[in-house]
């Protein structure tokens, strides 16, 4: 005794927890149960009470090496056994090891008479006995409500139990108490909460628009700080799951590496490189915009790089996806058969949003993709009001920024909306928002994209159009000419136009060059022409200059040779002198 | 009549010697003395010393009595004042 009335001052000065090994729920009570004491679990019926107090056993049994009791009074140990064994919990085994015991207390009023006083000492001793002969250091009693139907002396009830949560405490147990959640605003119909005042978990099943969550309360818990929220919970083949709502800080890592899109223009118009690692990108547009082909070119080219993608389908089915995206020369198959993409397609009707953030969850803790793509996140809408899904995202945006994922998300806006704002009104939360949309003009009708926002980088502010092809996609600048934007035919158009244009000059020009040789020709005609003129006109005078002077020679030659004659000179000697 | 030949086993379950315990153990053996002669067997089993029984019979409220034979089981509880009660519970006395 003295050694648990320590314990209890050990518990005054820093209320050590025990951890219950659900995930998620010793985040929201920083730490878990109060150590020690009586924990009151309430809910209606089928709220997962048992399945939760149950855990809280056999986490303790395998994972903290702390042997628990469980005192049933309404299954009985086998069915209990068989009830839980479909979450992979082996309670045979974990008897046998003496980690765990299950005892069952039978109460039937119609074997049972009561006349004069009692009190429950018998079952005192029984879960003492219980206590001590495992050394169990968790307790759980499922439902101790169910004395009351078994029982007609309240007083003598009520004044038991008060000294049964003082034997729990005194026995320095970590116990579980539940309880059928009562009429109106009380929590339990006998009203234990008046006796477990340290904490009280309120377990609730709703059902909204015919989906039902369970979700998670802790009314009060003494001496600790909690979470005060509601926080929906599954029960799933691995136990009992609690998510937190949103994580508490913002702090996390982010990473400057680049990772492309798959569209070479697209990563042109973000600033080159694409998307960052590890954000959130929306890509948002009007019906039969091209938003899953933009979805399939980032899977596919995350998966071309050797990476994991991971894609969430809650439209088409995966094999749907696959043919469709063939006729746009996109082939998953081989991604999908080499283990790099995995597809998870399920209706949003399926289950509740929050079994899907479960889902999603554990797919990608299991799968561990370098990306993730949701397709589109307009259909959960279906399945909760539009707080709820941002919650969802929020919640799941979160998780994945933690674990340096990215994502792409498509959605699905009304034409009416002029896509200020998606539905979900994730815009604030991505980091990246592609748009695309449709240009109707002339009769038909184009696509356009262009960036909405892209945090932390350069990026484009041109509207882009967006061609989808049997060879893939593209984007293309629209045309910006004289007569305003144009798209689709129309560009073809005004470029048709413009080659004729193009054409004709080309003509012209060349009809010009054509006579401005011809004219060149001809005055090079006249030029050589007139040149043989001057020849022969030069030649004509020239040949007279000769002429005369051949005269001149022959003349003073003549003269020599008169001259010779008449003196007898040597005419040789003569003719050299005069030379 | 053949009824008046059954033989009454009957178990007595308490913790310690408790007022409430021995109140019912007096009562007990003043109704069989009185309605049972030499037809019944009482066994007192104090649950302080050998707690391991409890589970067996299913034992919560102390004290308890069961009725082990004739069957089926029957129980009552409390400290056996009202001898009404514990002669209808043990189906000494018909209803």
């Amino acid at each position: 005794m003295t050694k648990s009335q320590k314990k209890q001052q050990l518990n005054i000065k820093m209320l050590p927890k025990t951890p219950t090994g659900i995930s998620g729920l010793d985040e929201i009570t920083d730490g878990g149960l109060p150590m020690g004491r009586p924990t009151l679990i309430c809910g209606e019926a089928g709220c997962g009470k048992t399945l939760m107090s149950l855990e809280f056993i056999v986490r303790g049994a395998t994972t903290y090496n702390e042997p628990g009791v469980f005192m049933a009074f309404e299954e009985k140990a086998e069915e209990l056994a068989m009830n839980v064994a479909s979450l992979g919990f082996d309670l045979q085994k974990l008897q046998e090891q003496n980690k765990v015991r299950l005892d069952h207390v039978h109460i039937d009023r119609s074997e049972i008479e009561e006349t004069g006083e009692y009190d429950l000492e018998g079952l005192f001793i029984r879960l003492g006995y219980a206590i001590d002969s495992i050394g169990a250091k968790r307790v759980v009693l499922d439902t101790l409500e169910n004395l009351f139907s078994g029982l007609s002396n309240q007083t003598i009830l009520r004044a038991e139990l008060r000294r049964l949560f003082g034997f729990l405490k005194d026995k320095g147990v970590t116990a579980i108490i539940t309880g059928e959640r009562g009429e109106g605003t009380s929590l339990t119909r006998q009203g234990l909460e008046e006796y477990v005042s340290d904490c009280v978990i309120l377990l609730d099943h709703r059902v909204i628009n015919q989906i039902s969550t369970r979700r998670l309360r802790v009314v009060k818990y003494r001496g600790s700080q909690h979470g005060t929220n509601e926080y929906p919970f599954l029960i799933d083949e691995d136990g009992i799951s609690v998510l937190p709502v949103t994580s508490l800080r913002l702090e996390k890592d982010v990473s400057s590496e680049r990772i492309p899109s798959g569209i070479p223009a697209l990563d042109e118009m973000l600033g080159g490189h694409g998307f960052f690692k590890g954000s959130s990108v929306l890509v948002s547009g009007t019906a039969g915009t091209g938003k899953t082909s933009i979805a399939a070119y980032f899977a596919n080219e995350t998966c071309s790089q050797k990476k994991k993608c991971m894609y969430f389908a809650f439209e088409e089915s995966p094999n749907q996806i696959i043919r469709n995206m063939q006729s746009i020369n996109v082939n998953l198959k081989q991604y999908v058969d080499n283990g790099l993409l995995k597809f998870h397609a399920s209706r949003p009707t399926l289950y509740g949003l929050e079994m899907h953030l479960v889902s999603i969850y554990k797919l990608i803790k299991q799968f561990r993709p370098d990306a993730v793509i949701l397709d589109p996140i307009t259909n959960l809408i279906t399945v909760g009001s539009v707080s709820e899904v941002k919650s969802m995202l929020v919640r799941l945006i979160d998780f994945l920024q933690e674990e340096q994922i990215t994502v792409m998300f498509t959605a699905l806006s009304l034409n009416t909306i002029v896509s200020e704002q998606t539905d979900e009104g994730v815009s604030s939360l991505v980091d990246a928002w592609l748009l695309v949309r449709d240009i109707e003009a002339n009769g038909e009708r184009n696509r356009g994209m262009y960036i909405m926002k892209s945090r932390g980088m350069k990026h484009s502010n041109q509207v882009r159009e967006f061609i989808i092809t049997d060879k893939g996609l593209d984007l293309v600048d629209v045309y910006l000419g004289p007569e305003g934007v144009l798209t689709g035919s129309a560009r073809e158009a005004q470029k048709l136009k413009e080659k004729t244009g193009v054409a004709l000059r080309d003509f012209a020009l060349s009809r010009k060059d054509k006579e401005i040789m011809r004219k060149r020709k001809m005055l090079e005609a006249k030029i050589s022409n007139l040149q043989a003129e001057f020849e022969s006109t030069e030649e004509e005078l020239n040949k007279i200059y000769i002429e005369e002077d051949l005269k001149q020679q022959i003349i003073e030659k003549n003269r020599d040779e008169i001259t010779k004659m008449r003196r007898g000179f040597e005419p040789e000697t003569k003719i050299r002198r005069k030379k | 009549m053949e009824e008046e030949v059954i033989n009454y086993e009957l178990r007595l379950y308490i913790a310690g010697k408790t007022a409430k315990s021995v109140t019912a153990l007096a009562n007990l053996k003043k109704y069989c003395e009185e309605h049972l002669k030499g037809q019944y067997t009482i066994e007192v089993i104090d649950l302080l010393v050998k707690p391991q029984l409890a589970e067996g019979d299913q034992i919560f409220a102390i004290p308890t009595l069961v009725r082990k034979v004739p069957e089926p089981i029957r129980k009552i509880i409390g400290d056996l004042s009202n001898e009404e009660k514990v002669l209808v519970g043990l189906n000494i006395r018909p209803r």
